[in-house]
């Protein structure tokens, strides 16, 4: 009981050294804020009954459906059926892109907007939320509206998309080494050597060069079909597009706290020391954020593999071919297949109570963030 | 301070510049298109897809169905908030991480799980048909996924403000004679108003945009459980891309009200707590 009472102003607890005051008060303040018996056990079992009705049986109810046959059967639901198997191999190919592409842009825009001061800084933020408030079918809708077969962008992409592929990826690959080449340059004067002197020279010189090199490559190879078209909706690239835009928020608005609440000191004091951006990166800014990131992650991860919505638009549900595991559920519960939908409904059951376990986990590493997506819980439990 | 970080910290101009093309690609880009493609539909035509009787029926659905979810969301999650702050129980932890759970799950297995349950021969819907009360393939069974989906977003916001309530004030009041009702009326609960419009305002926007639960629960009855959402599938799916644009904008220009309010609700109630 005691312990509760000081639970209850955490602050201030671990702010003031242990005062003999504290102790007198502490029986006043609890018989201040005790209510009723009654009170206590009607508002008590109203909010039990409401969790268990809306949460707790709704989670049993999906395992004893999907198990209700027997593990044999469950498992030859999940397993038999060469759809349900494609949904479950393209959730895990489209969600892990996704992924990679928000936790790179979590940090970039966490470090720009926590680092610097610039204008539309406000803007940027307010729109790193908005996904949060677009309905997931008019996400969907957007990106039908560019790429789509009658979109802006669509019959374009059709013709030309794949000749345009080998400049794409050889102007990505020449970016990626330029920014590395940034990252990796010595801080200070002194200590670069050779091309590290000519920044001007070796990236526009050696950018070129590898540009070329990359785009005759890939067109001696012929790595990318001559005459076939370049979808994007109703295909795989628009599914990681329609998964990215939904979850993009949650990396960064996890970090963006983070990072505010560390401050720039380790990292000015690593760079003024001699580290390049990379070293600063990989040893001060990474190794403070870690928890932060990983938590951003996890639920990152669990809204694209669940996210129904925009991929319902720009899929075009083709069994086999662009059905993720959430469209599989729809598409088996429509087809009156019960047990199926179940059994791939488990899978996901499974992972979203995956995702809390390691989310409660992290929270004891973190005693901050943002209060709207997440359990105050282990502030006050420490 | 910021200006000398920029000369000595790295990676402004990259990180910025990825940051800003991530977001032009992703978000600004698609929304140009969608009001680009708004805009090459004549006026009378906007009007005409715009308000039509089925739209019309599926914009007032949306709103009656988001309102109602809200305020049983309001309601039942500063309730669930307060329980879970001031009385320990056995298994509060475990209900604890449990609100988090609609935010884990996947909304279509939600919307599974709900219209599976609530039907006549359900293991909830059972005790409902006697009573005449049709839960699934209802407005009711739309309310209810909405609650479900909307529950974390009152507690989570509530929860953390209760627990940094402080004591003292409870104390003074008591002391100076009020009950406890009213301790709580005049007391506590104005210190609570902030936390509970923010998250009666992030249930609500929710609500608005949901999709992937209703689809299953609703039954797509166009007039009668036909959400907004739904229509603009529905719309998609006859090729009528100039209409479903169109009802897509004025979700659009809600989800803006609504997240400029929101915003400005949390900068208030930021002042107003402080």
């Amino acid at each position: 009981m005691q312990a509760e009472v000081i639970a209850y102003s955490p602050s201030r607890s671990s702010q003031l050294p242990p005062q003999p005051q504290a102790a007198v008060k502490a029986p006043s303040l609890r018989r201040a804020q005790r209510d009723p018996a009654w009170v206590r056990w009607g508002l008590t079992a109203i909010a039990l009954t409401a969790v268990t009705l809306l949460i707790g049986i709704p989670i049993v109810y999906v395992f004893v459906e999907a198990l209700a046959d027997g593990p044999a059967v469950y498992l030859h639901n999940l397993f038999g059926d060469p759809d349900t198997r494609h949904s479950i191999y393209l959730t895990l190919t489209v969600v892990p892109v996704a992924l990679v592409a928000n936790v790179l842009f979590g940090l970039a825009a966490a470090w720009s907007v926590t680092r610097f001061q610039f204008r539309g800084r406000a803007l940027l933020t307010a729109l790193i939320d908005l996904p949060f408030s677009v309905s997931p079918v008019v996400a969907g809708l957007m990106f039908v509206l560019i790429f789509g077969l009658q979109g802006y962008l669509g019959p374009f992409l059709r013709r030309d998309g794949y000749a345009l592929m080998p400049y794409l990826t050889s102007a990505l690959v020449v970016l990626l080494a330029v920014v590395a080449y940034a990252l990796f340059r010595p801080r200070i004067a002194s200590q670069r050597r050779g091309l590290w002197k000519h920044p001007w020279l070796s990236t526009l010189g050696g950018g070129s060069l590898l540009f070329a090199l990359l785009v005759v490559a890939q067109q001696r190879l012929g790595l990318w079909p001559q005459n076939a078209s370049l979808k994007i909706i109703f295909a795989v690239p628009g599914l990681v597009l329609a998964t990215s835009f939904v979850t993009f928020p949650f990396v960064a608005r996890e970090l963006i706290p983070v990072m505010d609440a560390i401050g720039p000191d380790e990292e000015l004091a690593a760079v003024s020391l001699g580290a390049s951006g990379w070293q600063m990166f990989w040893h001060v800014t990474l190794p403070n954020v870690k928890w932060g990131l990983a938590y951003g992650i996890i639920l990152c991860n669990a809204r694209a593999m669940g996210e129904f919505g925009a991929v319902y638009v720009v899929s075009g549900h083709i069994a086999g071919q662009t059905d993720t595991m959430p469209l599989r559920i729809e598409k088996l519960f429509q087809e009156y297949n019960l047990p199926g939908s179940f059994a791939v409904a488990s899978v996901l059951t499974l992972l979203a109570i995956l995702t809390l376990f390691i989310k409660s986990r992290l929270e004891q590493h973190m005693p901050s963030h943002s209060p709207a997506t997440s359990a105050p819980q282990g502030a006050t439990k420490s | 301070m910021a200006h000398v970080n920029r000369r000595i910290l790295p990676g402004f101009s990259l990180t910025l510049g990825y940051t800003v093309f991530y977001l032009s690609v992703l978000v600004l880009l698609p929304i140009t298109a969608c009001f680009l493609k708004a805009g090459t539909l004549s006026l009378h035509e906007l009007w005409a897809a715009v308000w039509t009787e089925r739209a019309r029926a599926a914009y007032l659905l949306t709103f009656g169905t988001s309102l109602a979810a809200a305020v049983i969301n309001l309601l039942l999650g500063s309730l669930i908030a307060w329980v879970l702050v001031r009385y320990p129980f056995p298994g509060r932890r475990l209900v604890d991480s449990l609100v988090d759970m609609p935010l884990a799950l996947p909304t279509a297995v939600g919307g599974l799980v709900y219209a599976s349950l609530y039907v006549k021969t359900g293991w909830l819907g059972q005790f409902l048909s006697p009573l005449g009360i049709q839960a699934a393939y209802s407005r009711l069974g739309i309310v209810l996924v909405l609650v479900f989906v909307g529950l974390p977003f009152v507690v989570r916001t509530v929860q953390p403000v209760l627990e940094e309530f402080d004591p003292e004030a409870e104390e003074a009041s008591s002391s100076l004679g009020a009950t406890r009702w009213q301790t709580f009326h005049k007391v506590i609960l104005p210190a609570l108003y902030p936390a509970l419009i923010t998250g009666f305002a992030l249930a609500f926007a929710r609500s608005i945009g949901e999709y992937g639960s209703v689809v299953f629960i609703s039954g797509n009855m166009p007039y009668k459980t036909e959400i907004a959402p739904i229509l603009i599938v529905a719309r998609l799916e006859e090729f009528a891309y100039g209409e479903a644009t169109a009802i897509a904008v004025v979700l659009l220009v809600i989800s803006f009200a609504l997240l400029v309010s929101i915003n400005l609700l949390e900068g208030w109630s930021r002042r107003h707590a402080g």
